[in-house]
C-alpha cells in the first residue's frame, strides 16, 4: 500500500516494467503467430512469398508496438482515451469520403504495409473510452439514464458509421463490445433485457436497409445449399475441407482442398479451415486451446487490476479478441454467416494483426500497472 | 473510497465470471462442431473431397471404319484441325487475331464472336477460332507460332466418306445425337459426338462407336487441370466390311447419272449385294460440317428425293417384271403347261371392262415362252383369271415381294402384294375380277422395291433358294461385329421344271429376236443374260386416248411418264448375278432400263466380284458347285 500513494507508481523504471511483462502472453502470441506463418507458407504452396514474409514483417512491427504500449503507464492511456476515440471517430468518418474501395466496401485507408481500417481501431478505442467513462462513475450510476445516454452515443455513433460503409460484421462486433462493457460496468439486468429485446426487434427494420449481398449472405448461411455454386460455395467447400481433414489431418502442405483452390480466401478468412484440413481435429483444437490459454492469462490480469479502468479495459479487449476468433471459426465451420472477420494473429492482413497486438499491449500495460490506484478523475494522477 | 472500489470490483468480478463462462461455453461449441465435422462426419467429407479433386473426363474413341469387299475405304476418320486461342499470357488478343487473319481467313463476325467468348471465359479456357482447317493452314500457323501467343492447334476426328455420293445410301451418314438416341451411354453426352443416322452407319452404330476411354484429371476449383492422374485409352470402334464393290457401284451411279432410279446387283447364291445404287444421290461429307436448314429443306422436298434410298424404299408398280410370278403360280396350280396357248387379239373383255395388250393388234396364239419373251398382256390376263389373285399373291410373297426383307440397313419399305382379304381390310371393298388382271401385269395395287425385284430374280436364278439380300459381310451381335454365318438358304419347294421353263423364257426375252430386250443382249460368248422388261404406267390411259393414239412418253411431263424396269440374271448357264434396274418415269423398260442393265451386268461379269473376292463372301457359296 505504501507505493500506492496519490501520486504513486511512476517510480518503476522501464527496465523493471519489461521484467514484469507477462511473458507467458508474449510466448503464446509468438506461438500462435508462428502457426500463422506456417499456414501462410503452406497456402502459398511452400513459399514465403507472397504472404508469410509480409506477415512476419507486420508481426515484427506489431510486436514492437505492443511492447512499447505495454510499458507505457496505464494512466497515460486513461488520459488519452477520449482523444484517441475522437481521432478514430474522425478517421472513421473520413473513410466514408476518402476510403479506397476494397471488396466492394469502403473501409480501408491505404498506408502501404498496413491498410488501416478505422473500424478495427475503433474497436479498441471504444473500449478505452467506455472504460474511461465508467471508471469515473459510481457503482449503479452506469444504469442511470443521464449516463446511459452518453454511453449509448459513444457506442452507437461509430456503429452507425460502420453500418454505412457497409460492414455488417464489424458493426455487430462493435455493438456487442459496447453491450459487454455496459454489462461489466453494472447496468441493471432488466436494462440488459430491454436492450436485448430492442436489438432483436430492430432486426426486421434493419433488414430493409441491408445491401443485396448482405441479405444473400445471411440467407445463404441459413441454407447453404440454396446456391451451392456461388454464395453457399465457400461454406460448403470449407466444411468439405475441414471434414476431410479428419482426426489427424492430411499433413502439412498436403491439404488437397486448399491447395487445389477449392477453398476460397485460404490465406485470410478461411485459414482456419486450411489448418483444420492439414492438422485435423487435433491441430484445430490445439490452436483453440492456445487461444483459450491466451485469453485466460488476460482474464487473470483483468481480475488482478486495482483500477476499474484497467479491469474494464483489459476485459473489454479480451472480449474483442475472443469475438474475432469465435466469429471467424464459427463462420468457417458453418455456424455463422460469412461476415469477413479474420482469424486473429493468423490470417494474412495488416489491420487485424496491428489492432490485436495493440490490444494485447494495452492488456499487458494493465498487467504491469495492476497495482496502480487511480481516483475517479484519473487525469490528475498522471505523472 | 475503498468501499466504492470494492463494490465496483464485486459487481465486475461477478459479471466478468459469467462472461468468462459464456466464452468457455462458446469455445466448447466450436470444439463440438469440429468434432462433428472432423470425426463423426469425416468419412462423408473425405468422399466429397475426393470427388472435388478428381475430375473424370471421357475420351472419345475413334469410330470404326467401313470398307468395301475389296478393302476400298468407304468411311474413314480424318483429322479435323482446330485453332484455339486463350487469353492467358496474351496481352493483346486483337493483335494476335489480326496477325492470324493474315494466315487464315477470319471474318469480322468471327473476330467479334472470338473476342466476346474470350472476355466471357476464364483466362486459361481456350476459345475456338476456326475448325476444319487444311493442313497447309495448320503448317502456316505452326511456322508463325512465336508471333501468335495463346494460339494452339488441336486435332479432332472427322468422319470422311472418300467415295462421296457414290455409296451414300447404303453407307448412311453420321450426325449429332438427338434425344431419341439417349440410351444412357455416356459417350452420347460428349460434346460433338456423332452417331450413325442411316444405312450401315446406323445399323452398326453401337459396334462402330467403340468404348469410351477415360482420363482422371486433378483439377482445381477454377477448373484448371493440374495434372492427369490416370488414363484409360478407349477402344476404337470395330471395322466393317461391306459386300459392295465400289467399282461397280460407281459404274451404276454413272449409268444413273441425270436419271432418277435405282440399280441393285445381287449374288444369287448368297444375297450379297454388289451394287445398291440410288439416284440422285448426295455427298454425305456435306453433313459432317452441317448443312443449313434451307439446304435440308431443299433436299427433303426435292421431288427426285436424293435422300431416299430408292433401292429399298422406292415402291413401284413392277409392271411386266411381275409376270414370272403369275406364270409360276399358274404352273404350280397345274392350269398351264409348257404348251398351253391363249389367243391374243390385242385386248380381253371381262364384264364391262376391256383390258388391252401393249401390242394394239395382238400377239396371236401365245404360249408361256412367247408370253414372257414378248410380254403379252392378254396371255397373263388369261392365266390370272384362272389362277386367281390369292394364289398369285402367295407366290409373290414366296419370292420376297410385298414384305420387308429383313435387310441389314434401315429404312426399307414393304411394297404391296394385294389379295382379297387385304382389300377387304384396307379399303373395305370386295375384290373385283378386273383387279386380278391388272395385278397380273404388275399394275393396280401391286408395289415392289428394286431390292425385292432383284431378290425375286435371284431366287428364280438360284434354283428356288430363299436367299435374303445383305450389304454388310458382318452382323452385329451383342454390340459386337461378327462374321455372318448364315445357314444355306432354304429351298422354296418349287418344281425345278417350272423354274427352268420360266428361266428359258427370260432368256428368250433378250436372246430371241422377237424378245422385248433383244437389242440389249450381251454379244460376248458365255455372258448371256436372261431377264424381263417392265414398263409400269403411272397414269390411266383413257379409251379416247387409245383411239387417237397413245401419247408418247417423251411428250408427257416427267412426273406422268412410265417407269422403266428391267430384271435379269447372268450368266444363263449357272447364273451368278441378279440385277434390277428401275428408272423412274424413264419410259419403256426395253428401251431405257434394259441397256443399262446390260452394261452393268457386263461390268459385273468381267469383274466377277463374287468369284474372286478374297473370302469376302459367305462361306456357304463354297458348297455350291461351280459349272463351266
Amino acid at each position: 500500500m505504501s507505493r500506492m500513494t496519490e501520486f504513486g507508481s511512476s517510480d518503476k523504471t522501464y527496465m523493471e516494467k519489461i521484467f514484469q511483462l507477462n511473458w507467458q502472453i508474449v510466448l503464446i502470441i509468438f506461438l500462435i503467430a508462428g502457426v500463422g506463418f506456417s499456414m501462410l507458407y503452406s497456402a502459398a504452396s511452400g513459399d514465403l512469398s507472397p504472404w508469410a514474409s509480409r506477415q512476419m514483417l507486420r508481426f515484427g512491427i506489431g510486436v514492437i508496438l505492443m511492447l512499447i504500449i505495454s510499458i507505457i503507464d496505464i494512466r497515460f492511456w486513461l488520459k488519452m482515451s477520449y482523444a484517441l476515440y475522437g481521432i478514430s471517430f474522425i478517421l472513421l468518418a473520413t473513410v466514408d469520403v476518402l476510403g479506397s474501395v476494397a471488396m466492394g466496401a469502403q473501409r480501408w485507408l491505404d498506408l502501404t504495409l498496413f491498410q488501416l481500417q478505422p473500424s478495427e481501431i475503433m474497436k479498441i478505442v471504444m473500449v478505452m473510452a467506455l472504460a474511461r467513462y465508467f471508471h469515473g462513475l459510481e457503482v449503479g450510476d452506469a444504469g442511470r439514464v443521464r449516463y446511459l445516454v452518453i454511453t449509448l452515443i459513444l457506442i452507437l455513433a461509430p456503429v452507425a458509421l460502420v453500418l454505412r460503409q457497409p460492414d455488417l460484421g464489424t458493426a455487430g462486433v462493435l455493438g456487442l463490445i459496447g453491450a459487454v462493457m455496459l454489462w461489466l460496468a453494472g447496468i441493471r439486468v432488466w436494462q440488459c433485457l430491454i436492450f436485448s429485446f430492442s436489438s432483436i426487434a430492430a432486426i426486421p427494420i434493419g433488414w430493409q436497409f441491408l445491401h443485396e449481398y448482405q441479405k444473400q449472405r445471411i440467407l445463404t448461411f441459413l441454407n447453404p445449399d440454396l446456391d451451392p455454386l456461388w454464395s453457399g460455395y465457400n461454406i460448403i467447400q470449407s466444411k468439405i475441407a475441414m471434414g476431410s481433414g479428419g482426426l489427424f489431418g492430411k499433413g502439412f502442405m498436403e491439404g488437397t482442398q486448399s491447395h487445389l483452390n477449392f477453398l476460397p480466401e485460404k490465406q485470410t478468412d478461411f485459414i482456419f479451415t486450411m489448418l483444420a484440413e492439414e492438422f485435423g481435429f487435433i491441430g484445430g483444437t490445439t490452436l483453440i486451446g492456445l487461444y483459450a490459454l491466451l485469453i485466460s492469462y488476460c482474464i487473470f490480469i483483468s481480475f488482478s487490476c486495482r483500477s476499474q479502468f484497467a479491469r474494464l479495459l483489459s476485459m473489454g479487449l479480451v472480449v474483442n479478441f475472443f469475438l474475432y476468433l469465435f466469429i471467424n471459426m464459427a463462420m468457417v465451420m458453418g455456424l455463422l454467416p460469412v461476415v469477413g472477420v479474420p482469424l486473429p494473429l493468423i490470417s494474412h492482413g495488416g489491420t487485424a494483426m496491428l489492432t490485436v497486438l495493440i490490444g494485447f499491449g494495452l492488456v499487458m500495460s494493465s498487467g504491469i500497472h495492476k497495482g496502480v490506484y487511480i481516483n475517479r478523475r484519473g487525469a490528475s494522477l498522471i505523472m | 473510497m475503498l468501499n466504492r472500489g470494492e463494490d465496483q470490483y464485486r459487481v465486475f468480478s461477478r459479471r466478468a465470471a459469467i462472461l468468462v463462462g459464456g466464452k468457455a461455453a462458446l469455445l466448447s461449441a466450436l470444439i463440438g462442431r469440429m468434432y462433428y465435422l472432423q470425426v463423426i462426419e469425416a468419412d462423408r467429407y473425405q468422399l466429397m473431397a475426393e470427388e472435388n479433386r478428381i475430375n473424370l473426363r471421357l475420351l472419345t474413341p475413334s469410330r470404326g471404319q467401313i470398307f468395301d469387299r475389296f478393302g476400298v475405304p468407304l468411311a474413314i476418320n480424318q483429322q479435323n484441325y482446330q485453332v484455339l486461342i486463350k487469353s492467358e499470357n496474351n496481352p493483346d488478343i486483337e493483335k494476335t487475331l489480326t496477325h492470324l487473319g493474315r494466315l487464315i481467313p477470319l471474318s469480322a463476325n468471327d473476330r467479334k464472336r472470338i473476342l466476346k467468348d474470350v472476355s466471357r471465359k476464364r483466362k486459361f479456357v481456350p476459345v475456338l477460332v476456326r475448325e476444319y482447317l487444311e493442313w497447309e493452314d495448320v503448317a502456316r500457323i505452326e511456322v508463325n507460332a512465336p508471333d501468335l501467343p495463346g494460339i494452339t492447334i488441336e486435332s479432332g476426328s472427322l468422319r470422311f466418306y472418300p467415295q462421296g455420293e457414290a455409296a451414300f445410301h447404303a453407307l448412311g451418314y453420321v450426325g449429332a445425337v438427338s434425344p431419341k438416341h439417349k440410351t444412357g451411354d455416356r459417350l452420347l453426352e460428349l460434346p460433338g459426338f456423332k452417331v450413325g443416322l442411316s444405312g450401315v452407319e446406323q445399323t452398326f452404330d453401337l459396334a462402330l462407336r467403340g468404348k469410351a476411354g477415360s482420363s482422371q484429371l486433378e483439377v482445381n476449383a477454377l477448373g484448371r487441370v493440374i495434372r492427369e492422374l490416370d488414363r484409360k485409352e478407349g477402344k476404337t470402334g470395330q471395322n466393317i466390311v461391306l459386300t459392295i464393290d465400289t467399282s461397280l457401284q460407281k459404274q451404276a451411279m454413272k449409268a444413273l447419272e441425270g436419271k432418277t432410279g435405282s440399280i441393285v446387283v445381287l449374288d444369287v447364291h448368297t444375297g450379297a449385294t454388289m451394287v445398291q445404287a440410288s439416284s440422285p444421290s448426295f455427298d454425305p461429307n456435306n453433313f459432317t460440317n452441317g448443312i443449313s436448314e434451307n439446304e435440308w429443306k431443299e433436299l427433303s422436298e426435292d421431288e427426285r428425293a436424293p435422300l431416299r434410298n430408292k433401292a429399298i424404299a422406292g415402291e413401284y408398280a413392277p409392271g411386266s417384271t411381275f409376270k414370272m410370278i403369275v406364270a409360276l403360280a399358274a404352273l404350280e396350280a397345274g392350269i398351264i403347261n409348257k404348251n398351253t396357248s391363249f389367243f391374243c387379239s390385242g385386248s380381253l373383255t371381262l364384264g364391262d371392262g376391256k383390258f388391252h395388250c401393249w401390242k394394239k393388234h395382238g400377239h396371236g396364239l401365245t404360249n408361256l415362252k412367247k408370253g414372257i419373251a414378248q410380254s403379252c398382256d392378254v396371255y397373263f390376263y388369261e392365266l390370272s383369271r384362272r389362277v386367281g389373285i390369292d394364289r398369285i399373291a402367295i407366290m409373290a410373297k414366296r419370292f420376297g415381294l410385298g414384305q420387308n426383307l429383313d435387310l441389314d440397313i434401315p429404312g426399307s419399305r414393304p411394297g404391296l402384294i394385294p389379295n382379297k382379304a387385304w382389300k377387304k381390310a384396307a379399303i373395305g371393298k370386295s375384290w373385283v375380277r378386273g383387279e386380278t388382271l391388272l395385278a397380273a401385269i404388275g399394275q393396280g395395287f401391286v408395289l415392289t422395291t428394286p431390292m425385292q425385284l432383284a431378290t425375286m430374280v435371284a431366287r428364280l436364278a438360284n434354283g428356288g433358294k430363299a436367299i435374303t439380300p445383305f450389304v454388310a459381310r458382318d452382323i452385329i451381335s451383342r454390340n459386337k461385329i461378327i462374321s455372318r454365318t448364315d445357314l444355306p438358304a432354304s429351298d422354296m419347294g418349287l418344281n425345278p421344271n417350272h423354274l427352268r421353263m420360266v428361266l428359258k423364257s427370260m432368256e428368250a426375252v433378250i436372246n430371241n429376236q422377237w424378245g422385248t430386250a433383244y437389242r440389249a443382249r450381251i454379244m460376248v460368248p458365255g455372258m448371256g443374260m436372261g431377264g424381263k422388261t417392265g414398263t409400269s404406267q403411272v397414269r390411266r390411259i383413257t379409251q379416247a386416248e387409245r383411239d387417237s393414239g397413245i401419247i408418247k412418253n417423251e411428250q408427257l411431263p416427267w412426273k406422268r411418264r412410265d417407269h422403266a424396269l428391267f430384271v435379269g440374271f447372268a450368266p444363263i448357264v449357272s447364273p451368278r448375278y441378279a440385277i434390277s434396274v428401275v428408272i423412274e418415269h424413264g419410259g419403256g423398260g426395253s428401251k431405257i432400263a434394259a441397256p443399262i442393265a446390260r452394261d452393268i451386268m457386263v461390268d459385273t461379269l468381267n469383274r466377277d466380284p463374287a468369284g474372286q473376292a478374297p473370302g469376302a463372301d459367305v462361306a456357304e457359296w463354297q458348297t455350291v458347285p461351280k459349272e463351266a
